[in-house]
């Protein structure tokens, strides 16, 4: 029996399908999520709707609607939201509707971000006050509405599951019988919220909201969307970015059943279908020539020359605490190493896609998007038209980390449907979608430590040289050569490090765009510092846990959550010869995190990661199964990085193009995972993306345990290990 | 010319080049979206649904080949004995995330428990290997399989 019916609402009106899933869904006992998108389908809010605040409405009917400020690609932010609003409204899970927040930043912007955009794990931290606070705000508005019309005092009464009661009568109205009069009531300007003994629902698993509609083909993703008269488009972008469309042959195409239209673009060209199938075989067709511009001799080898280089000079410095240099020079010990990161793409499952309707007038947008209102301000760029003649409908993510908090998808399809009459769906082929995604940057690390005659660590230096994202992406955020998300995991250590100095040199590659990866700077500094963390142990001649356990006297989360990971993982016990164990701890998006990984080197030099144990420290938990399910989803994504990832540029173009030359993880060769959660009543911290970061420098200190050989740079390359 | 095939019981005529995918009728000829475009070239298996009963990549299945073939997809593998336990198993270990690959994992696995009872770890990596899922869930995949394969037959 399938209890949760998920009736998916195309933004378009479909309304005898929408009628029939609404009856549907009453004749079911369960649960109704209609993932209603925002502009003209939602309701209009009613004279007699109770809107207390932009993420609850409470309808005279009864109906209970929460807007979700924050997307869902995966990570389970539309049940978790909905339990912190619901926890201080009183209601159940199952008394509510979802709907998609529509482009507002005033309204729906990410407190830690100040933009609107769901992205650096940070959802839960940046709701977890506000919208208990808006849950609180609405039920002490409906306590007051009851009280009044019963002529009680408000202390006298409770809320409990969608309605009020007093107590000493045992009277109960409905929140929908009080909508009406709650929106009359003063809006309370301090609330107090429940303590963590009074939570009914925090910390309980719930089950997902949007799970239904996942297995049996009803969600609907941007992707899916389609409006009425929609033709399918798909393209080919300039092989080299920056290069330009010289000329276009499209007889052959033209001849393709089923395609309607070439589209020239300054650097693409568009086939606009009847279906996909028509639109690739027409693509396919076409003689393209292409005008390479100023990078069609790029390589990935000029830009780590470049990014060596640049670490060789000063950059900005990030952190300082005492005298690094002097420190170093007094050392007993020194150790220095050269840390390399590739570039890497997102291959969400989803390939890049957009559908755009443009009206001359007006434009209207079907897109799935961690950034709905970026998308809009670029689409209405692109488009020439102001920002509120933008129509912008939001989806269901098949698959985010990072790539769609970028709006080159959209104003791609801007682009097209300008030139097409009625609405286009642009669709991406794979090859597009690696070939012109927007990378992880590579990055290069001079890192360099002293070491005392116990092998204590006196002295760190650290200088990276790689792009900024924030910089292009959040400008303001970048100051003075600096930015929070490029140097996490690379400053405030949780070890106790003294004479500790890190820079940043800002080099922004040319001929290859970068944007944010799934764990963003932690996937690259929490590589560089635990490797050489390791290293430092290794060169002490120490236990790693026991070395990095001797620097956190003064950090005792991040020391239990080592504990804790250690002893799960049988850390010290023997292991066959070929395997070994390797350990990385972090403290990034507010978690502590310890990680252990066993790896198997075969002769050839392949590595199998056979198990991982993680322990963590993420203070609140608000759902314990969406905990557990993306620490188990952090960990694979950062097997695959650390196994497969790298895209490389070869006479300015990608070399990588399916899943053939990108390869993923596959289930026969996932670790087995096991997660640890320690209690605690600390804020909540992020949990979207530590499970990646930490794993890659876990497995590579696993394979140093296994074979004595040292891992400076990602993707591991087999030939190296190679008995 | 017109193909006529069978897609989850109903016979459907369907006007394109013999040598259009399967997935791109369904999608966007007949507007079925429950069944995902990936890869298009049988590397990923976001497309997979059952012909006669056996998974296949949809974008690789030319319409031309289909034939007298009954097709089933993820709107209808429900009404399957096997689709059934498997979705319900799905729901119970929560094993979607961003969900997207999820339809062609289930038509994967409904095919495999309904012509393997009792899968084992190596039947499950055989049948399951051609299923990339970008959110990681395999864990939870190789567990909704077994859970999926202890349920009760008859129980839907």
């Amino acid at each position: 029996m399938i209890h949760h019916r998920i009736a998916p609402t195309a933004s378009y009106a479909d309304l005898s399908r929408r009628n029939f899933l609404v009856n549907s869904a009453v004749a079911g006992s369960g649960l109704v999520l209609s993932l209603m998108l925002p502009f003209g389908q939602g309701k209009a809010v009613g004279a007699e709707d109770f809107t207390p605040n932009a993420f609850i409405r409470i309808g005279a009917d009864g109906e209970i609607v929460l807007t979700m400020p924050y997307v869902e690609m995966g990570q389970g932010t539309y049940t978790s939201i909905p339990t912190l609003i619901a926890e201080e409204l009183e209601v159940e899970l199952k008394q509510i509707r979802l709907e998609h927040a529509p482009p507002n930043e005033k309204l729906y912007a990410n407190p830690l971000l100040g933009v609107q955009a769901t992205g650096n794990s940070n959802a839960i931290r940046g709701a977890w006050r506000p919208l208990r606070e808006a849950g609180a705000t609405a039920r002490i508005m409906l306590i007051a509405a009851a009280a009044k019309r019963w002529g009680v005092d408000v202390a006298s009464c409770r809320a409990e599951d969608g309605r009020v009661i007093h107590t000493a009568s045992g009277r109960q109205l409905r929140y929908g019988e009080l909508a009406a009069g709650a929106a009359q009531m003063p809006v309370p300007n301090d609330v107090v919220l429940k303590r963590p003994e009074e939570f009914k629902l925090i910390g309980t698993p719930a089950k997902r909201l949007d799970a239904a509609g996942k297995v049996n083909g009803s969600a609907v993703y941007g992707i899916d969307a389609r409006p009425p008269g929609v033709k399918i488009a798909t393209l080919a972008q300039s092989p080299v970015f920056g290069g330009r469309l010289k000329s276009v042959d499209d007889a052959a195409a033209r001849a393709v059943k089923g395609v309607r239209q070439i589209v020239r673009l300054d650097d693409a060209v568009a086939i606009v279908a009847d279906h996909m199938g028509a639109a690739k075989k027409g693509l396919e067709a076409l003689k393209i020539e292409w005008d390479e511009g100023p990078h069609a001799g790029l390589s990935t080898q000029d830009i780590a020359h470049e990014l060596e280089q640049a670490t060789l000079k000063a950059g900005t410095v990030a952190q300082n605490n005492g005298d690094a240099d002097k420190a170093m020079a007094n050392a007993e010990t020194k150790v220095e190493a050269n840390y390399q990161l590739p570039f890497l793409a997102h291959a969400t499952m989803e390939p890049m896609n957009c559908t755009a309707h443009f009206r001359g007038g007006e434009c209207e947008i079907w897109v799935g998007t961690q950034a709905i209102a970026r998308v809009q301000a670029m689409v209405a760029k692109a488009a020439g038209l102001p920002v509120e003649k933008v129509i912008i409908h939001n989806h269901l993510i098949g698959g985010g980390f990072g790539r769609r908090l970028e709006a080159d998808g959209a104003v791609r399809a801007v682009e097209i449907a300008k030139q097409v009459d009625g609405p286009v769906k642009v669709v991406w082929t794979r090859e597009e979608d690696i070939q012109h995604d927007m990378y992880r940057p590579y990055w290069v690390d001079r890192i360099a430590a002293g070491l005392d005659k116990d092998g204590k660590p006196v002295a760190w230096s650290n200088r990276f040289a790689g792009s900024s994202v924030i910089a292009r992406w959040l400008p303001p955020a970048f100051k003075d050569g600096l930015d929070p998300d490029t140097t996490e995991g690379a400053i405030d250590l949780v070890y106790a490090l003294p004479n500790f100095h890190v820079e940043y040199v800002r080099v922004e590659p040319p001929g290859i765009p970068t944007a944010f990866w799934r764990s963003v700077g932690p996937s690259h500094n929490v590589f560089v510092t635990e490797s050489f963390i390791d290293e430092l142990a290794a060169a002490a001649r120490q236990d790693a846990v026991a070395y990095r356990r001797a620097l956190l006297d003064h950090n005792l989360r991040a020391k239990a959550v080592l504990d804790l990971a250690a002893e799960k993982a049988d850390w010290g016990a023997p292991l066959p010869k070929g395997r070994g164990r390797g350990i990385a701890l972090q403290y990034a998006f507010g978690s502590y995190l310890a990680q252990v990984a066993e790896v198997e080197v075969a002769r050839d030099g392949s590595v199998r990661v056979h198990r991982v144990v993680c322990a963590m420290d993420c203070g609140t938990v608000v759902n314990p199964d969406t905990v557990q399910a993306q620490i188990q989803s952090g960990v694979m994504f950062g097997v695959t990085a650390a196994l497969y990832g790298e895209i490389t540029l070869k006479k300015g173009r990608i070399e990588q193009a399916n899943f053939d030359t990108y390869q993923m993880l596959r289930i026969n060769e996932a670790p087995a995972i096991d997660v640890h959660v320690v209690r605690s009543t600390e804020p909540p911290g992020g949990m979207g993306e530590a499970g990646t970061s930490g794993i890659v420098p876990a497995i590579a200190n696993a394979v140093f345990a296994a074979t004595g050989k040292r891992l400076r740079k990602m993707p591991i390359d087999a030939e190296t290990l190679k008995a | 010319m017109a193909f006529d095939i069978t897609i989850n019981g109903t016979l459907r005529s369907i006007d394109v080049d013999g040598d259009t995918p399967l997935l791109w009728a369904l999608r966007d000829v007949l507007g079925m979206t429950g069944t995902k475009f990936g890869c298009g070239m049988a590397l990923c298996g976001a497309c997979t649904v059952h012909l006669d009963g056996s998974a296949v990549r949809s974008c690789v299945t030319t319409i031309d080949s289909v034939g007298d073939s009954k097709i089933t997809t993820i709107e209808a593998v429900g009404a399957t004995a096997a689709g059934a336990r498997i979705q319900k198993a799905w729901l119970q270990h929560e094993v979607a995330q961003c969900g997207y690959c999820q339809s062609g994992q289930i038509m994967s696995a409904s095919a495999l428990l309904a012509g393997n009872a009792h899968p084992t770890d190596a039947d499950i990596d055989d049948a399951m290997s051609g299923n990339i899922c970008r959110c990681g869930t395999y864990v939870r995949i190789r567990e909704a399989i077994k859970l999926a394969a202890q349920s009760p037959a008859r129980e839907g």
